[in-house]
């Protein structure tokens, strides 16, 4: 058990440095001298040379992504000549809206998928498994931006029922907070929810095919009982991994719908960010969602023990 | 005469359009009195599951009863509703599946499993369904049931799990048990203990049970009556002892021909003369595992193993799932790296041969794998399977295809197979193509491995004879591998019973299977099923 | 938008043989046999087929299907809505009679135009990054899946790039490359790669076990022979519907960059760019997110359609791949 956790652990920290190597490459090998490209367009020469002795630009390329990397350890991202402030500090007042637009999304999705692709499966080949899976091909083509524009056009503009764009903070009243963002993460979620049915209907039919349910119908249990007892209890390990997985699905989502919906989150700050060269906040922000992305697939890694009681060590 | 339990009327049942018949089954009509083991017996594709499934309201949606009647204690079953289907199963009808591996949901501890069947279909109080399934697992004999109620599957054996099945199915004490081939996928020595407990389960509750097995030693051990089945229609019916001493049908006699006498046959011994085409030195091999604190761990399926095969003999490895049989073959031919030790195979050391000297090694040792379905490329015409060894090594295409051509005269196949593709082929057809490819070879020693454990009986005993033939006009070593000690009974010189890795009996056949010296060795003969009984025909093939 | 999507097996072929199915005796169906004529009969398939070549047509055709130049600046009628009509005059001094099939954008260029064109640069960049990560994907997932020692590495490489998110590695790359056709392709291809490792590598781990190559390893096949001949062949049907979907979800990819201002040079006309100038204005003139994001979704559905068809034909199982 303890194992388990030490090797699950001990196995993301490759991947946190390949990472850490590709986003630090990724200014280093643009043509030019990294710290006037990092300074950006508006920084005196006086910028610049502080730049770079800071990043030890003297130094040879290994010593100076153990520089980097030991900063970027402690939080400290350097600053953002475009916006004059500390990266972290951007970062904290962006938090906030993408963490409420993914949270509601995940939670919005999940709701709704999971019984509906349980429910196609069950009725296999019946209309609603034919309209599910239409929904989700149609689902996972339409482009978030097209949905979002669409839903502001009929919800916002013609229906007057939402605001057209915005954001409240959660400080300014939980109820306004939950109002704006609701066309938001509809928008989001439809193609989670399009993913997520197609792969629980996926795998409740190949658990449904699994000799257990014929065990569990020669018990003479219901079919409702065979579906949940034992189909959906099964598949939640495909289902879990999925929701990790399309996490990076999520984020790049969540950047066109906070620029859609004019949200002012960590996905406007990164587009914001590269349109004006400040290359500091974009390594740092790429650098946190691929962090993100990594600590959720380890917690869905852990969360197996508690749902597959065959993973022991 | 007691009523039946079970009374199936002229059944019939349609299969899809598009197969290879009309009917899954067809006009069968038989019945299961109270207290009796009734056993239906075919070969795969004989529609024996498809009656059982039939019965239990189970069946696949493609399938469909078309006519005739299915009666349990009475009431009839065919178009009853969904829901009374459901009241009646566990209750009055139980039935237990081929294999207990996949049959228990993984994620559920074995005791809620048990105790689904009493929330269902009674009222009990949750502390009286705990006592009652407690109870059971005692009497399914399974060790401390205290332990086994909060157990997940996965931690239990097969035969363990084949239990709680057991208990599951007869805890409402039906009136009814189908057992679907319930040992088939069991060691023979789980298998025993199984059949011992099925037939002690089913005197002390005097329920009928429907046996479906393609296994005459199994019918021999449980059976009061058999009925035989072949493409979905019925053979023969009658008594137990009547059908195996005396078959009235031709199919029934060959079944039971086909099943290998327990006595080796007498065979002419190897002369001492004759080279040694394998000698394994020590040869062992394990599985490092490194912990994350650096320990290492070192499990070994197979170790100090020591056999030899003079040309033109046969060695049998007989073991159960586990015992290391498998990873000795694999070591033997180098699919795997052996960790220790030496295979000398015309006395040059194919263990540690170099990747140059490998190549020309390869040529004198085949392997014919187990599963005739997965061990020919799906996508090359069987031709092109065949001649891809000779090919490697130097032989012109037509050389290659004419070698090829004689080689399945000899297997008796038409040489119009060479431009055919696998799965135009069945199964025995498959795995004699495996043959002629691994002669095509011209090698010295043939490694069988499970190489007619997935055939019907029928087929194996045919390919059985056509590797004696082989071997003898070849004077080829054979390293058969093989978990029926009935089979290598028949085609084996010397045998080594392997159990844990080890080797722990090493002798002539006729030695191992009379006179059997290792305790575990004598416990494997006594497990066989059928082994006390004297068939219609025994050591036919002698 | 599905820059990551997950590829599950389908399951109508599976679920239709029940377990209790009396197929014990007939060998199982074959892989890949008739499977064009499953593809034929797949109506989805079909459908997204049908689709696609209208759409590939409308790209090649551009300049017989429309008289004006995509880049045609015309000041007197900007921001007009679907169907407005007026008379310009042509190079000649000639009147001609001009009507706005989908409006004009805020330049006065004709919408229609821009998107005919536009399908061309879609189905380009399309295709190429499904060329591209097919062919990088499969080199790198048959050395990982085939050679155990380089498995490690290339796998927590594949790891690292695939924690990052697709659209931030290709808004950096585009960014710190500069915007152009090349750069973008590239952008978009190098998240994609991974999806195509880990399927071919797990393909190839779930062939080397199969029965048929230890009978060739045991008739001295070499190893190359082996991974031409028994490996290979295996990843192709896979590979085809893998490929479809990563043409859809790279056409996405390219909208959004271009969308969000960060793709093509904003001159150039793609559907993105389109419809990026559209936004400021779209809460007037909807059109001009409308028609050219109707054709992207209706282009990606299509493609998706295809790919879905395609898994369904071949062996269901073989997709089984995150």
């Amino acid at each position: 058990m303890l194992m388990y956790l030490c090797r699950r652990i001990a196995a993301i920290v490759p991947v946190v440095l390949i990472v850490g190597v590709l986003v630090f490459l990724m200014l280093r090998l643009t043509p030019g001298d990294p710290a006037a490209v990092i300074a950006g367009n508006s920084a005196s020469s006086e910028d610049i040379a502080q730049i770079r002795s800071q990043l030890g630009l003297d130094q040879p390329i290994a010593a100076q992504f153990f520089i980097w990397a030991g900063k970027m350890v402690v939080g400290d991202f350097g600053e953002s000549f475009f916006y004059k402030k500390t990266v972290a500090s951007l970062i904290v007042d962006r938090l906030e809206p993408t963490l409420a637009l993914a949270v509601l999304t995940i939670i919005l999705a999940t709701v709704i998928s999971v019984p509906l692709g349980a429910l196609a499966a069950y009725r296999q080949g019946s209309w609603v498994d034919r309209v599910v899976m239409g929904f989700s091909v149609l689902g996972f083509s339409a482009p978030v931006f097209v949905i979002g524009y669409l839903l502001i056009y009929v919800f916002s503009v013609k229906l007057g029922w939402f605001p057209v764009q915005g954001y409240q903070r959660l400080s300014d009243g939980f109820g306004g907070f939950i109002y704006r963002l609701i066309l938001p993460s509809i928008t989001l979620s439809i193609v989670y929810i399009a993913l997520l049915a197609r792969m629980t209907r996926t795998s409740v039919l190949e658990v449904l095919n699994e000799d257990y349910v014929r065990t569990a119908r020669s018990k003479g249990l219901s079919s409702m009982k065979v579906l949940v007892r034992h189909a959906l209890r099964n598949a939640a390990v495909p289902i879990v991994t999925v929701i990790g997985v399309s996490i990076a699905l999520l984020i790049s989502g969540v950047v066109v719908t906070e620029s859609v919906f004019n949200i002012p989150g960590l996905g406007r700050l990164t587009v914001d960010a590269v349109l004006a060269r400040d290359y500091p906040t974009v390594q740092a922000v790429v650098l946190l969602f691929s962090l993100t992305y990594v600590v959720i697939n380890l917690t869905i890694d852990l969360l197996y023990l508690v749902l597959d009681p065959r993973i022991r060590y | 005469m007691n009523a039946p339990v079970l009374d199936v009327r002229n059944l019939r049942i349609r299969l899809p359009a598009g197969g290879d018949r009309a009917y899954a089954v067809n006009d069968v009509s038989f019945t299961v009195s109270p207290g009796e083991v009734v056993c239906l017996v075919g070969e795969s594709g004989s529609g024996k599951s498809v009656i059982s499934f039939s019965v239990m309201g189970l069946l696949a949606k493609a399938l469909e009863i078309e006519s005739g009647g299915i009666a349990l204690q009475g009431e009839n079953l065919v178009g009853a509703s969904e829901a009374r289907l459901r009241a009646l199963r566990c209750t009055r009808m139980g039935m237990i599946f081929q294999e207990p591996m996949t049959a228990l949901n993984p994620v559920m501890r074995c005791g809620a499993q048990i105790d689904e069947v009493l929330r269902e279909h009674t009222d009990l109080s949750a502390s009286m369904r705990k006592t009652r399934v407690l109870e059971m697992i005692r009497q399914v004999r399974l060790p401390d049931p205290e332990r086994m109620y909060t157990s997940f599957p996965h931690q239990l054996s097969g035969g363990q799990r084949q239990r709680v099945m057991i208990a599951m199915a007869l805890i409402l004490e039906p009136a009814l048990l189908i057992a679907d081939e319930p040992t088939t996928a069991l060691d023979v020595t789980t298998q025993a203990q199984i059949l011992k407990l099925i037939k002690e389960m089913q005197q002390t509750k005097g329920a009928g049970v429907l046996f479906i097995t393609h296994d005459f030693g199994v019918v021999a051990e449980i059976a009061d009556r058999v009925i035989v089945l072949k493409h979905g229609s019925l053979v023969e019916m009658g008594g137990a002892t009547e059908v195996l001493m005396r078959p009235q049908q031709a199919y029934t006699r060959m079944l039971i021909d086909a099943v290998p006498a327990h006595d080796p046959p007498a065979r002419q011994p190897i002369a001492e003369t004759e080279p040694f085409a394998l000698r394994t030195v020590d040869l062992a091999k394990s599985y490092n595992t490194i912990s994350l604190l650096g320990r290492k761990r070192s499990v070994a399926a197979a170790s100090e193993v020591n056999i030899e095969i003079r040309r033109g003999q046969t060695l049998g490895i007989v073991g159960e799932s586990g015992s290391g049989k498998s990873t000795v073959a694999r070591c033997i031919a180098r699919l795997i790296d052996p960790s220790e030790g030496r295979v000398l195979i015309g006395g040059k050391d194919f263990a540690s041969a170099r990747l140059d000297q490998l190549h020309a090694m390869r040529r004198k040792v085949q392997v014919i794998f187990q599963d005739p379905y997965r061990s020919l490329s799906p996508r090359r015409t069987v031709g092109a399977s065949i001649i891809e060894g000779p090919m490697n090594y130097g032989i012109g295409r037509e050389e290659a295809m004419q070698r090829a051509r004689k080689l399945l005269d000899i297997l008796r196949l038409e040489p119009s197979a060479l431009d055919r593709y696998p799965h135009e082929f069945s199964g025995g057809q498959r795995q004699r193509i495996c043959i002629a490819r691994a002669l095509a070879m011209e090698p010295e020693l043939l490694i069988a491995d499970e190489a007619v454990s997935a055939l019907d009986v029928s087929v194996q005993a045919q390919v059985l004879r056509l590797l004696e033939e082989i071997r003898h006009s070849l004077n080829l070593a054979v390293l058969f591998i093989t978990h029926d000690l009935r089979v290598a009974a028949q085609v084996c010189d010397l045998v080594a019973v392997m159990c844990k890795g080890r080797v722990v009996e090493y002798g002539s056949a006729m030695q191992i299977f009379t006179a059997p010296q290792h305790e575990y060795t004598r416990a494997l003969l006594d497990a066989a099923p059928g082994r006390h009984f004297a068939f219609a025909q025994a050591g036919a093939a002698a | 938008m599905s820059s990551a999507i997950v590829h599950e097996p389908s399951s109508s072929d599976s679920a239709a043989e029940d377990p209790v199915a009396p197929t014990e005796g007939l060998p199982p169906v074959q892989r890949n046999l008739g499977v064009w004529s499953r593809v034929r009969r797949n109506v989805s398939a079909q459908i997204g087929a049908a689709l696609i070549a209208v759409i590939v047509l409308m790209g090649v055709g551009a300049p017989l299907l429309s008289a004006w130049d995509p880049d045609g600046i015309n000041p007197a009628a900007r921001n007009k809505t679907p169907g407005y009509e007026t008379t310009i005059r042509d190079d000649d001094g000639n009147k001609v009679a001009y009507r706005a099939l989908m409006g004009t954008d805020t330049l006065g260029r004709d919408i229609y135009t821009r998107v005919l064109y536009g399908a061309r640069v879609s189905l380009v960049i399309g295709v190429s990054v499904a060329a591209l990560s097919v062919a990088i994907g499969l080199a790198l997932g048959v050395v990982a899946g085939y050679f155990r020692w380089l498995d490690g590495l290339v796998m927590r490489f594949m790891d690292g790039l695939m924690a990052i998110p697709a659209i931030l590695l290709a808004i950096a790359l585009v960014s710190l490359s500069g915007a152009s056709l090349t750069t973008v392709i590239i952008a978009i291809t190098i998240p994609q790669v991974p999806t195509v490792v880990r399927l071919v590598r797990s393909i190839v781990l779930m062939i080397r076990e199969e029965p048929y190559v230890e009978a060739a390893i045991s008739v001295g096949t070499p190893t190359p022979k082996i991974l031409w001949r028994h490996v290979l062949p295996n990843t192709f049907a896979p590979l085809i519907v893998q490929a479809t979907f990563l043409c859809g979800s790279a056409i996405l990819l390219e909208a959004i960059l271009s969308f969000l201002g960060v793709g093509m040079p904003s001159d150039v006309p793609t559907w993105g760019n389109i419809m990026a100038e559209g936004r400021s204005l779209f809460q007037i003139y909807p059109h001009m997110i409308l028609f050219p994001g109707i054709f992207l979704a209706v282009t990606v559905l299509a493609i998706n359609m295809l790919g879905d068809g395609l898994r369904d034909s071949i062996d269901p199982r073989m997709s089984k791949q995150l």
